[in-house]
């Protein structure tokens, strides 16, 4: 194995090179500009990220950030409803947006001499956006809609709700980002003007693009768009630190369904918020230990091995602006129960924290992260995606760069480490859902939290 | 400043116009190389130097329309195909792929069943990559003890898929609108049609459609001709010629409309609407592809959208699209809404898609789409991965090697009455299937 590691590494130094510079600007109003250059086809994506999403909200306003990313392609004074798209799609361009815990993100896709339309339309909206209450009618039942697609009608989805609303009693990371249903029906215009306002400024904005594009013109078109933009006065949110967790949570989910599942989690730390910076790396390799593709040791235990469940996986995000879990999950198999997988995942942390991880799963591990840095460079969108990420959550985005390194630097001993000190019962939080049989939904399951739709 | 903006923009817009007209001359299309193997495999390579990787498709015509009887069976045999090869197990398959860094991947719909890896190029890393892919391809084991355990993990794939109000529309949807043709049955199977599976019925599948002759192949990676014809024959020169599994009966076009309601314990109701549309090399190809844009294909951008979602909020996912397969595929309409107002959202569905097949595009909507088609088109082959996707179909469905290269041409050639009349005359709404599955009110 020893051999093949330093080929690894060796193609680590070409890729590098082959990865394409990165050129990193800020604009006189705050705004900061990533561009990274990649010259393999004549297109460009641009991406803008505001610090604003789920985790930034209180009680009463959840969902707020995501209402507000639907809105904002509501108009502004100088291009009605709907214009935004329709100018995109005339210059053959991809559009649309995205909002997490922690960022709300718009972008474009273009053929590279068109990114121009691209910065002329977002830098009006980021400060011009014209909120009118007779689109807003529509758009949050849109929303609404979009709310019951994603998570009442799918009873994973609300298992995974219901899970993060009890692991968190103060953090902010418990908010789902599409918001409670009954905050989504109280929601009202000054809301989002409100919202819009705080946190829609230059000074609160990353613009990455990454295409066939000369960094020092997307600079120039950058500072003739956004340039002019007054810079807003930004509060940081109140950091909400989770109190220590004292013990075991339990959460049933009951609701019609063909097939149950659980879902684990133990209180972990993230890049930002960890003891010591390696041990978020060490949380990574141990989730690709566990669950790091077919080879893994959930698929090859407990799916193939003893069979005790169809699909069971293991995941962690160590970019998360605040604190989160070490998440579990498991299907059971046929005749198999939910207490069957849980007992089967705790045996496996067990293992993980009473013997070191083999020199061969640590290096399959490693392979696979190095070959993903190559792969993942045919994505541009990903390679934006990831700049963005980061930067939104207030980290250098060179830390990407530094992950193929911090991870093959992880040592066996130190994947051991952060499952005695993270994978403890008192952190855990665990969900099951418990299917109530299907046929008697003859009356459709009201909506999770009350809130008729008599209109 | 909003003055200054307007101004700069329309000053913008109208330099794009003629920026437009240069786009097809400005960059390069794949330069696309396509050859027959000894054993009768057709292949088709894209060499794209930048990046030191491999993708290889492997696509046999071995879906679910050669089940034959047995809902099932050729989504089964594809799932074993890494479950075992050569005597080597699945955890040794796995752990030998993943250990070089490489993704070895299965996936079968209703025509294709493909077999897909992705590698680094060099010779350490993609040599030993493509000896297991050779393996899963020619000499799968099909072991009854793996049979077993997949066939399990399918029936409870199963059974979650009844929870989805949304797969439930498409698994009734397909069958309504395709009846007796193989199109119509489910991918996966049923609950019974799964617990019905015989091994023996996976190995004559297998012997029957993987083979050579039957087989396409897509590369897109770092790697020379030579290369490429070395890797060919070293993952499929040991197949059997075989024969080309035979051609498709044709689609019965509807001669009624159907309407059917499924009660399903969800907070709302999708609807299904359509009909079998087009298949590929179809004359009326691009008047249906750019009248579909229009009407319900466009992204952010199209009458249903505007319709349904932006004028009256009743929506949050409304589209239509043709996928056109051997035969005609399915032409469907869907969108998704609160259960108290179905009937209201199916209207509008109904109305626009009325309004379109009666009047067709305006002028401006069809400049608009032609834009927006011919000018994202270099987005479409930006990747290696946006290249083999092309790769794949132009193999699969024997389309000509210059496809790409024709397209955008294609697009701006189409007019206004190419579209009425091919809507008029493919496109029925009053023979349409529609599926209706929610909670009642």
């Amino acid at each position: 194995m020893r051999s093949m590691l330093s080929i690894f590494l060796l193609l680590g130094s070409q890729m590098t090179l082959a990865a394409g510079a990165v050129s990193e600007y800020q604009l006189e109003n705050g705004l900061k500009l990533v561009v990274k250059e990649d010259h393999r086809a004549p297109v460009v994506i641009s991406q803008v990220w505001y610090k604003v999403g789920a985790s930034y909200e209180n009680d009463g306003i959840t969902g707020v950030s995501h209402v507000l990313e639907h809105m904002m392609f509501k108009g502004t004074d100088a291009h009605p409803p709907g214009e935004f798209s329709r100018i995109i799609a005339e210059n053959g361009g991809r559009e649309n947006a995205f909002t997490s815990k922690d960022y709300t993100a718009y972008f474009q896709r273009l053929e590279k001499s068109r990114l121009a339309v691209s910065f002329e339309l977002e830098a009006d909206r980021m400060r011009n956006l014209h909120l009118q209450d007779k689109e807003f009618q529509k758009e949050i039942n849109v929303v609404m809609e979009e709310r019951r697609l994603r998570t009442e009608d799918k009873p994973t989805a609300l298992t995974y709700e219901q899970f993060m609303a009890s692991a968190f009693v103060s953090s902010s990371v418990r908010i789902p980002t599409i918001g409670w249903m009954n905050d989504l029906e109280n929601m009202e215009l000054a809301d989002l003007q409100a919202w819009y306002r705080r946190w829609y400024a230059p000074n609160n904005a990353i613009v990455v693009v990454v295409g066939d594009v000369e960094p020092e013109a997307v600079l120039a078109l950058a500072k003739k768009y956004f340039g002019p933009l007054k810079p807003e006065e930004i509060i940081p949110p109140k950091p909400r630190l989770e109190p220590r967790q004292q013990g075991k949570r339990y959460v049933n989910v009951r609701v019609p369904a063909e097939v149950p599942y659980t879902i684990m989690g133990y209180k972990a730390p993230v890049l930002g918020t960890a003891e010591e910076d390696w041990e978020p790396y060490a949380l990574e390799v141990l989730a690709n230990i566990l669950d790091g593709g077919d080879s893994a040791r959930l698929t090859r235990e407990l799916v193939r091995g003893s069979q005790i469940a169809t699909s069971a996986g293991a995941g962690y995000d160590l970019y998360d602006r605040q604190a989160g879990l070490f998440l579990l999950d498991g299907t059971p198999a046929g005749a198999h129960t939910i207490a069957e997988v849980q007992q089967a995942l705790f045996e496996q942390i067990l293992r993980l924290q009473e013997a070191l991880v083999a020199a061969d799963e640590l290096a399959r591990v490693k392979s696979q992260v190095v070959a993903s840095s190559v792969y993942e460079q045919d994505s541009s969108f990903y390679q934006a995606m990831k700049v963005g990420q980061l930067e939104a959550v207030g980290l250098d985005w060179k830390l990407a760069d530094a992950y193929v390194d911090r991870i093959n630097a992880v040592t066996a001993e130190q994947v051991r480490a952060v499952a005695k000190k993270y994978l403890v019962e008192a952190q855990l939080t665990i969900a099951e859902l418990d299917p109530l049989p299907m046929d008697t939904g003859s009356t459709p399951r009201a909506d999770s939290n009350g809130g008729g739709h008599e209109q | 400043m909003n003055n200054r903006l307007v101004t700069t923009l329309s000053g913008f817009i109208s330099g794009l116009f003629l920026c437009l007209s240069a786009i097809p001359a400005a960059y390069a299309m794949p330069d696309i190389q396509h050859w027959v193997t000894a054993n009768g495999v057709r292949v088709y390579f894209v060499p794209a130097p930048e990046l030191p990787m491999v993708d290889i498709n492997v696509t046999f015509a071995a879906g679910s329309v050669r089940d034959d009887g047995q809902p099932g069976l050729a989504r089964m045999t594809n799932t074993l195909l890494d479950m075992g090869a050569a005597g080597l197990s699945a955890d040794e398959i796995a752990t030998r792929i993943e250990s070089l860094g490489a993704e070895l991947s299965t996936s079968s719909v209703r025509e294709m069943a493909v077999v897909s890896l992705r590698s680094l190029s060099d010779k350490a890393h993609l040599e030993p990559a493509l000896g297991i892919l050779a393996d899963v391809i020619a000499r799968p084991n099909f072991d009854k003890k793996d049979f077993e355990r997949e066939r399990e993990r399918k029936l409870v794939g199963i059974r979650r898929s009844e929870q989805s109000p949304s797969t439930v529309a498409d698994y009734t949807f397909f069958q309504s609108v395709f009846g007796g043709h193989p199109y119509a049955h489910r991918v996966s199977g049923t609950e019974a049609s799964v617990k019905a599976l015989k091994l023996d019925a996976v190995k004559a599948f297998y012997k029957r459609y993987y083979v050579a002759r039957n087989a396409v192949v897509s590369i897109v990676g770092d790697l020379d001709r030579k290369a490429a014809t070395t890797l060919v024959e070293q993952i499929i020169g040991a197949l059997p010629a075989g024969k080309r599994a035979a051609a498709l009966p044709p689609v019965p076009a509807l001669t009624q409309a159907f309407e059917e309601r499924i009660v399903h314990p969800s907070t709302q109701t999708h609807v299904r609407m359509g009909a079998p549309g087009m298949h590929r090399g179809d004359p009326d190809y691009f008047p249906l592809y750019i009248g579909n844009h229009i009407l319900g294909g466009g992204g952010l951008v199209s009458r249903l959208h505007e319709e349904v979602r932006e004028q009256r909020g009743l929506s949050y996912s409304v589209n239509s699209y043709f996928s056109p397969m051997e035969q005609d595929g399915p032409y469907l309409l869907s969108l998704q809404t609160r259960n108290d107002q179905v009937d209201e959202a199916l209207a509008v569905m109904r109305k626009t898609l009325q309004d379109f097949v009666d009047k067709g595009p305006t002028d401006a909507e069809l400049i608009a789409a032609k834009k927006n088609i011919t000018g994202g088109f270099p987005l479409r082959i930006a990747s290696n991965s946006g290249i083999i996707s092309h790769l794949n179909m132009i193999g699969f469905y024997d389309l000509p090697l210059d496809y790409l290269d024709t397209f955008n041409g294609k697009v701006t050639a189409v007019t206004q009455q190419q579209i009425n009349a091919a809507f008029q005359r493919r496109v029925s709404p009053e023979t349409m299937v529609t599926i209706i599955v929610g909670g009642e009110n």
